[in-house]
């Protein structure tokens, strides 16, 4: 009943139909491939790299030429202070006479490395505990999860404005810290239920059934595969952190003047909003265009790398 | 292969093999998984062995235990759920159950490979397929990436993968089902095991890809003379390829022998009702009886002889009594109290 119609040799058509020489096609090859079709993602990456640049480099985006924290309040007798928009201040002057467009291009690099350095660490935390959670299971894992659901229970916001306001000198390292500590709980539960459900896969048993050692299980198998959820949502994450800094900032328990921050000029345009609504209008759309390009490069991460969407 | 074979130690940490002892030997192996509804019962003292050349076939239905005794004898079961509460697992005379989990880990995949059901999920989807190859020679066998490349190249072909060095780059999902099942063979060939279980390798392949691969299968055990565990449900294909078969039912062995003799002359009735359940071009039969009933709960194996609620030839005594395997010809073995009746009454037939 099973005589072997072939002796030994694939019969020439399995040959033919299982043969590809296109390009390898991985999950991330793949994923690239449709990403750079689709207009979401290239305005939201196109958004995200401009902002970066504008990070890294402000020098070059600050056409202007001011000097953000050269602010004189007169110049030539003439009051410099809450200007609106003109062809000499692009966005105006804030209420010290600095030069607003400067300030505004300057703040970038704040919002973003605090986004970027939460991002990251909280990332690092969640994917060495949640594998190692996930992975092990038992008591470890029981472990892992009651501190984060503890972590968890504590409101980002309200949190952080309790750890901040104990401390008179607060720079990016120490906003940083605070959102890390309070921002890792959810990562870590996604990190931990993308390895739960990898694990479960038949290649981990066979890599285990051909020798391979816990560590290299989790970091050649599991790692590699429960990963595209955690960037999807990693991406989100630098939105949400750049708006909590801001929002701590603005409620005066983030960073501290002189530093130049987005939250801080939204916190001291506040009053100011029928009188002067340019102070409070640009920091608020460069934040917003912010997390929006971050969020919206992170559906469209989501969606390329989600084989249930395709 | 043979010429640059690695010379593999004589011994499994500080245990010498010994040479003289068969391959693999299990003996009177216990499995069960403590769930919080209950144990089940998966494995129930079960023994066989396994000799270089030869081919043992573990038969048997969904839940008899046979995946089960295989993940025992590779140490993969998790624990918990899973334990092995007695028996003993020996390769070469070398006691596997009590090695530590470093030395365990270095049997598998060096001694003992095993290859799986569904080769789609059983490789990893984010790598290609020579990159998972080549890692086994990269890890156990210190080679480079380069180097790694031409033995996964040289596996491929042995495991006849048509254009292995065009496809070395390829991702498991670019391959056909029976293609994807020779890498994954020639993956677990890659160190060049003593013994190789396949657990169903089949099952999940196309009729005509089924014997190709058991052919391969075949082939490779002749060029290597490892010891071949061919785990499955399906008759026909170990009917070609094995040398003996263990037939098992609620994680206890039932019947075993020849494949020929159990094949032609079954001593236990499950065997006879797995023979009858299957179409035989050969016998003529009008139509096909299937086994009646349920396959057994195995939190609540029934009593005496496991297989009695379903039995043609059941009598009082199977309600009780537990039968122990007995002697039907040398090596024959049937744990059925009136093997010789149903033996009688089915050569009449």
């Amino acid at each position: 009943m099973t005589e072997p119609f072939n002796e030994g040799t694939p019969t020439p058509l399995e040959a033919v139909e299982g043969l590809k020489t296109g390009p390898e096609a991985s999950l991330w090859s793949d994923a690239w491939r449709q990403l750079r079709r689709r207009p979401m993602f290239i305005i939201s990456a196109f958004l995200v790299v401009l902002m970066m640049l504008i990070a890294l480099f402000p020098g070059l985006f600050n056409f202007s030429g001011y000097d953000p924290r050269d602010c004189p309040l007169a110049v030539d007798g003439v009051p410099n202070v809450r200007l609106g928009p003109s062809a000499e201040h692009w966005f105006g002057t804030d209420l010290l006479g600095c030069d607003y467009y400067a300030r505004v291009i300057y703040g970038a690099r704040v919002s973003i490395s605090i986004g970027i350095i939460v991002t990251v660490f909280s990332t690092l935390v969640s994917l060495v505990f949640g594998s190692i959670a996930g992975y092990y299971g038992g008591f470890i894992d029981t472990f892992i999860a009651r501190i984060t659901d503890v972590v968890f229970a504590i409101p980002v916001i309200l949190g952080g404005i309790l750890i901040l306001s104990l401390f008179r000198q607060r720079g990016i390292l120490l906003v940083s810290v605070v959102l890390i500590v309070l921002g890792w709980p959810t990562m870590l539960r996604l990190a931990r239920s993308s390895v739960l459900s990898v694990k479960e896969n038949e290649y981990v048993d066979a890599a285990r059934a051909l020798g391979a050692s816990n560590f290299r299980i989790i970091r050649r198998h599991i790692l590699p595969n429960s990963l595209a959820p955690v960037i999807v949502y990693a991406t989100i994450t630098v939105g949400v952190i750049i708006s909590a800094e801001a929002a701590l900032s603005f409620l005066g328990v983030g960073l501290q003047l002189p530093a130049i921050s987005w939250g801080l000029m939204l916190a001291a345009a506040q009053n100011r909003l029928r009188t002067d609504p340019h102070l409070l209008l640009f920091p608020g759309l460069f934040l917003s265009i912010t997390v929006f390009a971050f969020i919206l490069l992170g559906d469209a991460l989501r969606d390329a790398l989600d084989p249930r969407l395709r | 292969m043979a010429t640059d074979q690695i010379f593999k130690k004589d011994s499994i940490g500080e245990r010498p093999l010994d040479p003289q002892a068969p391959l693999l030997s299990v003996e009177d192996l216990h499995v069960e998984f403590r769930m919080g509804v209950g144990t089940v019962q998966a494995v129930n003292g079960l023994s066989y062995g396994l000799d270089r050349h030869e081919t043992l076939a573990i038969l048997g239905e969904s839940g008899s235990g046979k995946s089960v005794n295989a993940q025992a004898v590779m140490g993969i079961i998790d624990t918990p759920p899973g334990y092995i509460t007695q028996g003993s697992v020996k390769f070469r005379g070398v006691e596997l159950l009590d090695l530590p989990e470093t030395q365990r880990r270095s049997v598998r995949g060096e001694r003992i490979a095993m290859i799986f059901q569904d080769a789609l999920t059983a490789l990893n989807p984010v790598f290609s397929v020579g990159w998972q190859i080549a890692e086994m020679f990269r890890i156990h066998r210190g080679l480079s990436k380069k180097e790694g490349f031409e033995k996964a190249i040289e596996l491929m072909e042995r495991a006849r993968i048509p254009l292995a060095r065009e496809r070395v780059n390829s991702y498991p999902h670019e391959f056909s089902g029976g293609m994807r099942q020779r890498v994954m063979i020639a993956m677990a060939l890659s160190l060049d095991p003593d013994i190789l279980i396949a657990d169903e390798p089949t099952t999940a392949l196309d009729v005509t890809v089924q014997a190709q691969i058991m052919e391969l299968l075949r082939e490779l055990q002749q060029e290597t003379g490892m010891g071949l565990i061919l785990i499955t449900h399906d008759l026909g294909v170990i009917a070609e390829v094995a040398d003996n078969v263990v037939v098992m039912y609620a994680g206890r062995e039932v019947e075993t022998g020849e494949i020929n003799e159990v094949y032609h002359h079954p001593a236990h009735p499950y065997t006879i009702g797995l023979m009858d359940s299957i179409p035989r071009p050969d016998l003529h039969t009008e139509r096909l009886e299937p086994i009646v009933g349920q396959p057994p709960d195995l939190m609540h194996i029934p009593s005496g002889c496991p297989f009695h609620p379903r039995c043609r030839y059941r009598k009082d005594r199977c309600v009780t009594e537990v039968p122990s395997l007995a002697s039907v010809d040398g090596d024959r073995l049937s744990a059925c109290h009136y093997w010789e009746e149903v033996m009688r009454e089915r050569a009449h037939k």
